[in-house]
């Protein structure tokens, strides 16, 4: 398979994954080229520390996730991710925060909280990473639905391509309680990173390659897996991250926006 | 950046129905702006409602979109021919040449706080005409537009609160210059909402006079809706004397505080510096701001201060919140709008409700209408989470 001239690329520097089962990149390597068998667990998500007290107190499961997988990729790279531009890309904010707000606005008494209010923005995440690790670089934050992996994806190698600048990726999930959950069943959160740069730097881990063309997202083999990858919308990047696990020259296509997917190809160098 | 052109706009906002109504409004120095009356709300604040977003009717193949924020997008688009337009470029470029990326902070979250209303007694579920996907979720509004056109291209919400749509231009932009589209659909659209009128009170940012922006005594914003649009494309050969093209962007982070500026404007002025940068330009070359200029006193405090310390007191600047309210995630988009006619019209608006100059702001900050022949102007948007951007506008000669 090759990809189209237009098919924008960038060197993979460095590898965030948390999601159920997936406890981070090094667990999740073996995991996911095989070498251990996938267990089912919830998501555990580290407390943040890198936040002050105040912000650490307010931090959602969802921002949490967003830390975690963002500084486990930025420390691979050994990278500062105060220099670091970002993409955050969610296909929700805070379910629970969200909840939470519409109950109250529901209710006799609509006073809402100022600090669910300020939660309440798609990115509150981005915000609190900013004060976490003082990052003043662009901070990108979007949404794409179930396409939202792809799509940040598409935004930091556009902005690797355009700003010639080294960016990281966030992408991250978490659920919705109900009733919100019946209509939008996401079960945990989940979260991959990637630091993308624009040469192939010493420790550069791979070269990778995209281009939108027409059709449907390629599964995972494993069940478990593939259950993972479609019931969680930023890990619908996981058979990118399967390919990067298992060192190997491959290629494969993300779910996007329909008639359209993401076709990836993954280079590694001396392969 | 390459100059893009703004080959098609519009906007609509409290001031009316597309470009007409804003000049029409800006030239007479109207407001739009009225004491709150939406929906249930009982707040002692002012608003900038769009009227006849209740009339619009999607069309029926739509109709799971039907919100009132893509009632808001729809009528907007329909404006000043700029539907049209893109039909006419996905017609010269094909649906999968045209990138789609629009800003919003609440998108239909309206639908969500209704249905909350309307939840079983017995199990709690939210009643069975409630759609998530279509009307709540943040994409929603650009799934409605891609769908309107029958885009085939890249497409994305930018959600980061008030500078959302600002934004959307920028990604816009980088997505011709990669070469991966041939032209950009870029805008905002943001709808009232129970979340932000109850939400900017709880953090008594809210106003309870029509908002003041950059008076010694503003007292908070004046929540507002609006949608605006603009066609990116590569200039023609020759574009015409009176062509407007986006000239640069700039984007920075605050890393300071979820609500609050940095209080020296610090990301402002890096977003500045980064747009002029983009432009290559320098702060002499600007001949006109439209500000963020929310009204809260924190704000304009920390914008004034950059814009003092990157421009002096030499360019006239003024925030058109005063007309439109805070149209919040379609800030933005209306007020790069609204820099475009500052140049197609040579009118530096007015800041409208503005009586007297906040005096420890030492800036050429326009009370009334000026004309003019300005050739560049810049245009702030700044947010929640400290997220900011600036966009440079110019013509073409």
């Amino acid at each position: 398979m090759s990809l189209p001239q237009s098919a924008l690329s960038a060197w993979v520097r460095g590898i965030g994954l948390l999601a159920p089962g997936l406890g981070g990149w090094t667990a999740g390597q073996a995991i996911l080229k095989g070498e251990r068998s996938y267990e089912a667990a919830p998501t555990n998500l580290p407390a943040p520390g890198i936040l002050p007290p105040a912000e650490r107190r307010r931090a959602s499961r969802l921002v949490k996730l967003a830390l975690a997988v963002g500084l486990e990729a930025a420390a691979q790279a050994d990278a500062d991710p105060a220099t670091l531009a970002t993409v955050f890309s969610a296909s929700s904010g805070d379910g629970h925060n969200c909840h939470a707000l519409c109950e109250t606005l529901a209710s006799d008494d609509r006073q809402v909280s100022p600090t669910r209010f300020h939660n309440s923005v798609h990115n509150t995440s981005a915000g609190y990473w900013g004060i976490a690790t003082g990052a003043t670089p662009p901070c990108q934050v979007l949404c794409a639905y179930d396409g939202s992996f792809s799509a940040g994806l598409l935004e930091a190698l556009v902005q690797v391509d355009v700003e010639k600048t080294p960016v990281l990726l966030i992408a991250y999930d978490a659920e919705y309680p109900e009733p919100i959950r019946s209509t939008r069943p996401v079960p945990d959160a989940g979260g991959i990173a990637l630091l993308l740069s624009p040469e192939g730097a010493a420790g550069s881990l791979a070269r990778i390659s995209a281009a939108l063309e027409q059709g449907q997202a390629a599964p995972l083999a494993d069940p478990a897996l593939e259950k993972l990858r479609t019931d969680i919308p930023a890990l619908r990047g996981l058979p990118l991250l399967e390919i990067l696990a298992r060192g190997s020259n491959g290629a494969t296509s993300l779910e996007y926006l329909p008639p359209t997917r993401l076709a990836v190809q993954v280079e590694f160098p001396g392969s | 950046m390459t100059p893009l052109q703004l080959s098609s706009y519009t906007a609509s906002t409290c001031l009316g129905r597309g470009l007409e109504a804003q000049r029409r409004a800006l030239a007479q120095r109207t407001s739009g702006l009225k004491p709150c009356d939406f929906e249930t709300v009982d707040l002692p604040t002012w608003i900038g409602e769009v009227a006849g977003i209740d009339d619009v009717q999607l069309p029926a193949r739509l109709a799971h979109h039907d919100c009132r924020n893509n009632r808001l997008a729809l009528l907007a688009l329909e404006a000043d021919g700029f539907a049209d337009a893109v039909r006419a470029a996905v017609g010269r470029f094909g649906p999968r040449r045209v990138g789609l990326f629009l800003g919003t902070s609440t998108a239909g979250i309206l639908q969500t706080e209704l249905a909350y209303r309307r939840r079983d007694p017995a199990t709690g579920a939210l009643p069975p005409d409630y759609v998530y996907h279509t009307t709540h979720n943040s994409y929603s509004v650009a799934g409605f537009v891609r769908e309107y056109f029958g885009l085939e291209g890249p497409a994305m919400a930018v959600s980061t609160a008030c500078s959302s749509s600002a934004k959307a231009f920028a990604a816009g932009a980088r997505y011709i210059e990669c070469g991966l589209i041939d032209a950009a659909l870029v805008g905002g659209v943001d709808s009232l909402c129970l979340t932000t009128l109850y939400g900017f009170n709880s953090l008594e940012l809210t106003s309870p006079e029509p908002c003041r922006p950059y008076d010694a005594e503003r007292k908070g914003i004046s929540v507002g809706e609006g949608a605006a649009y603009a066609l990116l494309e590569r200039p023609t050969a020759r574009p015409s004397e009176d062509a407007v093209l986006l000239l640069g962007y700039g984007e920075s982070s605050d890393a300071y505080h979820m609500s609050a500026p940095h209080p020296e404007g610090r990301g402002a002025r890096q977003a500045m510096e980064a747009a002029l940068r983009s432009a290559g330009l320098t702060p002499a070359d600007i001949d006109y701001i439209n500000l963020h200029g929310t009204a809260t006193p924190s704000n304009d405090a920390a914008e004034g201060k950059a814009v003092a310390a990157l421009f002096g007191n030499a360019v006239p600047c003024s925030s058109t919140k005063g007309a439109t309210g805070h149209t919040l995630g379609a800030a933005g988009a209306v007020e790069a709008i609204f820099g475009a006619l500052a140049l197609e019209d040579g009118l530096l608006p007015g800041g409208v409700h503005t009586r007297r100059l906040d005096p420890t702001l030492d800036l050429d900050y326009l009370l009334e209408n000026r004309s003019g022949r300005p050739s560049r102007v810049l245009s702030n948007s700044f947010g929640f989470g400290g997220s900011n951007c600036s966009l440079v506008l110019g013509r073409s000669q």
